[in-house]
């Protein structure tokens, strides 16, 4: 983006992007409401795991909390990244922005919430396994990721070099969950029990449903709050510098 | 540095008179790449600071690793591989931070950009520095590793130097692009080890693993599977980082 482009733009779309009060976040509040539901029933309603007892409730959090991190909240940063540095677009940097924050806090659940689950159902607190593993790597990325975003002052210059970086990343991790299976193949691991649960019973499955759903609106919620900060801080830094 | 005048110096940034800028013919993607490589390597063999320090590193570490090793409990054969690796990306890393370092100085990248080069054969000149670089290092580095672990010398070895050149390409080209990263950055060199090493893993642990199979005397089939992947790696992201190394730079 050209310097001249960011100066003529920027203070109409500050105008327009900075709301005069923040409205009551609707979203927020429905996903809210949406998790403490799947909390109660999760918790009363659902019942547990004949094998693993009550620690396999964890499973409510866990997966749906992989799926949005690793499977929506990564790939997102990936693609915006990638589609920045096609069309140059500040929203796009905006978005990779917010979506590398909210999956890295999904992925801290997600490495929290597993040693939990894999100390009382596998024996030990972590293991080396490939998708533990994957993540492990994947959630350092996001992490580098930031602080490189907090290493660049100036804005164009931060989009650009966190958007190759971005783009590389999604080339990445490819390779290292091919690196960490062939590790594991390689190596017997100790696993006897593995954490599938294709066939559950009904309730079960719907308490799943209802929990991936409920992270699912707060990932957009959060998502959304923090792409308007975003908003908020690039329209108030080209009032005050522009 | 003297160059060929009559086609321009990019390597100094002097611009020709205009006339000799009309017969400028570019000598060609590689040419340009070498002419880049060359200007690197005899900067660091006239000053050898980052060469020095890379050499001093290699050698102290396997020293020190030698010194936390029980020698009773774990074989040579399975210490030694690990420390090979580590040694070979640490002081990569040492050159790497000087690649784009030495740019920066008098703004010497802007004169760089400035010459008829394309951006892209400025990236390959400085990976193939950084790559005659890493390789110099492992080629003090290996012996004194085969020394100080009394590694048994045979065939093997062959084949961990093929292994060492197809990661060297690979931490080469990722590296430099993320030297010329971090190098616009408050943190600089510090930021380099975080941008990088995640994307060395896929570079190292089959490196390492590799290694292990070839030193203990076994067929190079049984690494197939680790060669492949070093080999796919090097060629995804020398393509990769070439494409994306125009976008490090200000327009």
């Amino acid at each position: 983006m050209t310097s001249v482009s960011s100066v003529d733009t920027r203070p109409e779309r500050a105008a327009a992007a900075a709301p005069a009060a923040p409205g009551f976040d609707w979203l927020m509040a429905v996903a809210i409401g949406a998790c403490a539901f799947a909390v109660v029933r999760t918790l009363y309603f659902t019942p547990a795991d004949a094998m693993l007892g009550a620690v396999q409730k964890i499973f409510y959090v866990h997966v749906p909390a992989a799926i949005m991190g690793l499977y929506v909240g990564c790939p997102l940063l990936a693609v915006c990244s990638l589609m920045y540095l096609w069309v140059k677009d500040e929203r796009l940097d905006r978005l990779a922005e917010s979506s590398a924050e909210v999956a890295l806090v999904f992925m801290s659940v997600v490495l929290t919430t597993g040693p939990i689950w894999a100390r009382s159902s596998w024996g030990a607190w972590w293991v080396w396994e490939p998708r533990l593993t994957s993540t492990l790597f994947l959630w350092f990325m996001v992490l580098s990721y930031l602080v490189l975003r907090g290493a660049v002052e100036q804005q164009e210059a931060r989009a650009r070099l966190s958007a190759v970086m971005g783009s590389l990343a999604a080339a990445l991790v490819p390779f290292i969950h091919l690196t960490v299976y062939i590790f594991r193949s390689q190596h017997p691991s100790p696993i006897v029990i593995k954490p599938s649960a294709p066939s559950m019973p009904s309730d079960m499955l719907s308490t799943f449903a209802l929990s991936s759903m409920a992270f699912g609106l707060l990932f957009l919620a959060i998502l959304r709050l923090r792409y308007r900060y975003a908003t908020a801080r690039d329209a108030r830094a080209a009032l005050e510098h522009g | 540095m003297i160059a060929d005048r009559s086609s321009g110096d990019p390597l100094t940034g002097e611009r020709e008179p205009a006339a000799a800028i009309l017969v400028y013919e570019s000598p060609g993607f590689l040419a340009d790449a070498w002419r880049v490589a060359r200007k690197d390597l005899l900067i660091e063999f006239r000053t050898r600071s980052a060469f020095l320090a890379a050499c001093v590193f290699a050698l102290l570490s396997v020293a020190i690793f030698r010194f936390t090793w029980d020698g009773t409990a774990i074989p040579a054969m399975d210490l030694a591989p690990p420390v090979l690796w580590v040694i070979f990306t640490f002081s990569g890393l040492l050159g790497l931070n000087r690649s784009f370092q030495i740019e920066q100085a008098d703004r010497a990248l802007d004169a760089l950009l400035a010459s008829p080069m394309s951006r892209e054969s400025v990236f390959a000149g400085k990976v193939i520095a950084n790559f005659v670089f890493v390789l110099s290092v492992q080629a003090l580095a290996l012996p004194a590793i085969a020394l100080f672990f009394n590694l048994p010398s045979g065939g093997g070895w062959f084949g961990v130097l093929l292994i060492v050149v197809l990661a060297a390409i690979g931490l080469s080209a990722v590296g430099t692009l993320f030297a010329a990263v971090a190098s616009n950055t408050r943190l600089a060199e510090m930021l380099l080890p975080m941008l990088a090493l995640p994307f060395f893993v896929p570079l190292v642990i089959p490196a390492a693993q590799a290694s292990v199979v070839l030193l203990e005397g076994r067929p190079m089939a049984d690494a197939a599977n680790w060669l492949k992947i070093l080999l796919a790696f090097d060629i995804v992201f020398t393509a990769a980082c070439t494409v994306a190394f125009p976008y490090t730079l200000e327009e």
